[in-house]
């Protein structure tokens, strides 16, 4: 056999500078707002000022009579046709899911609920049009804390009342862990209501021509929303294309079958006419599915050495005034996320479901798993401090080591790969975790007014959703594969198609270099397309980072059934069995030295001519393949973060953050960094400046972006970020990124306040740590009689 | 209505709009310029920042008959000709400041203006001029990068 060299990994790990960026640094976009098809008509929706409230009556002449208004209809007028939204995870077999319709009919339960809509000939007169229809409402008692709802005389949101489910899951003997335990400690935790605010606001573009029905949507989900458009429409499914354009981000709030979404098809049905809706960001601050939202009661067991015993969580979740697509399983992926990265004998996890009459919440980045990652990473820093021990040292005595993988921890999952211990040590050299220790203790003795805090988080998130045999036994309605096509076009390009639906995160480039490499052709030559079920028809599209771990197999495993073929092919033109064939940067040559080639290029170009192909092998050069993961992948790391907390102004400082992340093989080293960035800002947000509030009546107050603080440049620091690398599973070896950063740094702010405070008897500070509510704490803790 | 003309990279318009026409609803949808995007309604986030007579504005927040007989620059007018690249738009897409673009050309813009003040601006110089513009993918630490490389190739322009 001759000697082989094995093949570089020419693009795998390469820092490529992106095909997207061309036309979006030049403004040769397509965003859904853009698309303006001949005769489009403007859509524009009356909503709710009303958290709860009967529709006594909808007065639509006011609108109707004005110069340019096409149309006017409220929810009674299509009630006959428009359905009910659709939820895709009945969590338990007993939980409550309230009729939704598309337009409210006989009650509103948030404010921003839509009762009725106007189609004009312009976007200004649309607005105009909304002001001038009347709604007679009845107000009704707003339910906005769920820790009062389930009470006997609370308000119902619905008649069925508040309770949405109940979800258990638990394991080991949890009464030995607690019974007796050396330590036992109780915390608290608020997960605020954060708005997800993507750049681009939502916008829908509806035609018709004959039966068959085109969408674009500024969605992440465009198979999604094809499948669930048929089902609420009764449209054929065959008959409907939808299309996500260039979107402007999503982070979760784009993973949605929207309302507006299906009232415009409703319309272009019902007008013949092409139908356009873009959202004000008001507009969409009110009723885009809101994230977060939960009130956690964490209780951990310990040993005096600070060996976990047992974990006991129970959670309260808002679900807001109905359930869309994915709301009550979003707080649930918790349920596997608490244990975390530590080993325990006992676990229990419970979580009810609750309406309110707040907008829904949803998937927003990181779904569930942030939210148990600051619960988990809080307390075992309140463990250390009870036991007073260094919170890493806890945290390396309780973690699974690097050994010892794989495991299979006390939720249920079983962890792939993993190396905790190096992530932390390289975490703290970059940090410098002693020097700031010994500083920390030089001023605090002096009694330092700014504070020096040191915050940890060694955070794993479960990503890469999902198994699809594992989803389906969590009750989800879909599966979680991702599919993929290669075509070789005859003059050997490579056109790729993904089921996957980017929206910022670098597909075009990412999934080049892979088949650059899978097939030795030049990444230059691959174009990647994707986000139109047309062009596109299958797939399960982008959320909870998994674009990478299942889509970008199912381009490895298109990949070897394009190699497959090309063999047979190689096989008969270099005379020589396909056995004998190597191959190798996209060359079959024989491995007994003839010394003759081919490359996949110019096969592709015999496959598509036809004149020499052997007997039984067809033409063209393409293969399809989806793939389903055994696994979730399991990204991990430990972040650190250093405040300056001024102790009279209540101000946080970040003055450093360092980011180590496991994220597997890397692809492509720019873009994994840009996720971790992008990551970090979103959590280190919900650690000090977001939040979505509702005053006493059930107004959203945080409606625009001038109250609602989405950070800017000036808010936010630089970040040290390194990698360490434990391969995955999966034959590329790559695991999640999108949500790490928001998922890990959250915890690790937070930690920092608190262990910079806590000399002065702060125990907890609730999101977001805004200097009044950091003054707040301190002057609480003076009160209370910590040492100041 | 009321009649205006307006140069719009490098070409002029003459129209006849509403008074209350904002100046960016004019340029997507008059004119034609759908490179500028819009983010908000309260003049946050600076998606559709173009430079009107070379200073940047928030084109949601100036009226279309204010821009009567300027010369508005947007992102599709950046680069000189229409051909190549502006420094700031090479600077971006080196060190990769943009994942899903929306914010980009208002970055770029705002980042123009900014550079125009000051061609060497420290790292916390750029992250206070660009306060007005909201970026929700990058956490800004490659768009700083970015102003910064374009700052010492000489980025000051136009």
């Amino acid at each position: 056999m001759t000697e082989t060299i094995a093949a570089p990994a020419a693009e795998l790990g390469r820092a490529r500078r992106r095909k997207e960026d061309a036309r979006l640094i030049t403004g040769q976009t397509n965003w859904t707002d853009n698309i303006s098809l001949p005769g489009t008509l403007h859509l524009a929706f009356v909503r709710s000022p009303h958290a709860h409230a009967r529709i006594m009556g909808v007065d639509l002449s006011g609108a109707l009579d004005m110069p340019g208004v096409v149309a006017a209809f409220s929810g009674a007028d299509l009630a006959d046709e428009q359905g009910s939204m659709p939820c895709a995870w009945p969590v338990t077999p007993d939980i409550v899911i309230p009729n939704h319709p598309p337009m409210a009919v006989d009650e509103v339960r948030y404010v921003g609920e839509i009762v009725a809509c106007v189609i004009t000939r312009d976007r200004y007169t649309a607005a105009d049009a909304v002001d001038a229809v009347d709604v007679d409402y009845d107000p009704l008692p707003p339910v906005l804390d769920i820790r009062t709802a389930l009470d006997e005389d609370a308000p119902r949101v619905h008649q069925t009342g508040n309770k949405c489910y109940d979800f258990a899951l638990a394991n080991g003997d949890l009464d030995a862990a607690f019974r007796d335990a050396p330590v036992v400690i109780e915390r608290n935790y608020r997960q605020q209501r954060l708005i997800p605010c993507p750049m681009e606001p939502r916008a829908v573009v509806a035609t018709c021509v004959g039966d068959e029905f085109t969408i674009w949507s500024a969605t992440q989900v465009p198979h999604i929303v094809r499948v669930m458009m048929a089902l609420t429409t009764g449209i054929p499914e065959q008959n409907i294309r939808v299309v996500a354009p260039d979107v402007g981000g999503g982070f979760g709030s784009k993973l949605q079958f929207y309302r507006e979404e299906v009232l415009a098809v409703l319309l272009t049905r019902r007008l013949r006419r092409p139908v356009k809706w873009t959202e004000s960001r008001s507009e969409g601050n009110m009723s885009q599915h809101h994230g977060r939202d939960q009130w956690q009661r964490v209780r951990l067991a310990a040993d005096a050495d600070g060996r976990i015993r047992g974990l006991s969580v129970d959670v309260l979740a808002d679900m807001g005034g109905y359930l869309m697509l994915l709301t009550p399983g979003i707080p649930l992926f918790g349920a596997f996320m608490f244990p975390a990265i530590y080993k325990m004998d006992a676990y229990s996890f419970k979580c009810t479901g609750v309406f309110s009459t707040k907008m829904p919440t949803d998937a927003y980045r990181g779904a569930g798993r942030p939210e148990a990652t600051y619960g988990i990473e809080r307390i075992m820093n309140e463990l250390a401090a009870e036991l007073g021990m260094d919170p890493l040292e806890l945290r390396e005595r309780n973690w699974i080591k690097h050994e010892e993988f794989p495991y299979t921890t006390i939720a249920g999952l079983t962890y792939d790969s993993g190396n905790y211990e190096a992530a932390t040590a390289k975490a703290k050299e970059l940090f410098g975790y002693d020097e700031l220790l010994r500083e920390q203790a030089e001023r605090s003795s002096r009694g330092d007014k700014v504070r020096l805090g040191i915050g940890i988080s060694t955070f794993t998130e479960m990503c890469g959703l999902a198994p699809s045999r594992v989803v389906g036994s969590l009750s989800l309605a879909s599966g979680g594969w991702e599919h993929a096509s290669i075509r070789m076009l005859p003059t050997g390009k490579v056109e790729v198609v993904t089921g996957s639906s980017p929206h910022g995160q670098g597909h075009e480039t990412a999934w080049s270099q892979i088949v650059a490499d899978q097939l030795g052709v030049p990444f230059e030559d691959i174009r990647v397309l994707h986000g139109d079920t047309q062009v596109a028809p299958r797939g399960l599209d982008t959320y909870g980072s998994r674009s990478l771990s299942v889509g970008g197999m199912a381009l490895v495993h298109a990949c070897d059934r394009v190699i497959d073929k090309a063999r047979v092919i190689a096989s008969a033109l270099l005379e020589a069995p396909p056995d004998e064939l190597e191959f190798s940067h996209g060359v079959f040559r024989s491995r007994s030295g003839t010394g003759a080639s081919k490359s996949i290029q110019e096969i592709a170009l015999e496959a598509f001519t036809g004149h020499n192909l052997p007997d039984g092998v067809e033409p063209s050069l393409d293969a399809d393949a989806a793939y389903d993961p055994e696994n979730f992948s399991f990204q991990h790391g430990t972040h650190l973060c250093a405040t300056e907390v001024d102790t009279e102004t209540g101000f946080v400082k970040i003055r450093s953050y360092v980011a180590v992340d496991d994220v597997g093989v890397v692809v492509n080293p720019l873009i994994v960094e840009g996720q971790v960035h992008g990551g970090l800002a979103q959590g280190i947000a919900q650690a000090l400046y977001e939040e979505g509030v509702y005053d006493d009546a059930g107004n959203l107050i945080t409606a625009t972006l001038a109250d609602y603080l989405v950070p800017s440049a000036a808010d936010l620091p630089s970040y040290v970020t390194e990698r360490t690398e434990s391969p995955s599973s999966n034959r590329l070896g790559v695991k999640g990124v999108g949500e790490a950063g928001t998922i890990a740094s959250t915890p690790a702010v937070v930690n920092s306040i608190v262990d910079a405070l806590r000399p002065l008897g702060v125990r907890d500070i609730t999101m977001p740590c805004t200097p009044e509510r950091v003054w707040r704490a301190i002057e609480a803790a003076r009160s209370n009689g910590g040492s100041a | 209505m009321t009649e205006i003309s307006v140069k719009v990279d490098g070409v002029t318009y003459a129209d006849q709009v509403e008074p209350r026409l904002l100046l960016v609803h004019y340029l997507r949808e008059t004119v034609g310029k759908t490179g500028t995007p819009i983010g908000c309604d309260t003049s946050n986030c600076g998606a559709c920042t173009v430079l009107m007579d070379g200073v940047s504005v928030k084109s949601c927040s100036v009226l279309a008959v204010q821009a009567d007989g300027a010369e508005i620059t947007t992102i599709e007018g950046l680069a000189v000709n229409g051909t190549g690249l502006h420094p700031l738009q090479q600077a971006f897409h080196a060190e990769h400041a943009l994942q899903c673009g929306y914010c980009t050309p208002g970055m770029i813009l705002a980042a123009a203006d900014l550079l125009r003040d000051n061609p060497r601006p420290t790292d916390e110089e750029i992250r206070d001029g660009l306060e007005g513009n909201l970026c929700r993918c990058t956490g800004y630490e490659n768009i700083v990068r970015a102003v910064r490389r374009a700052a010492h190739a000489g980025g000051v322009r136009p």
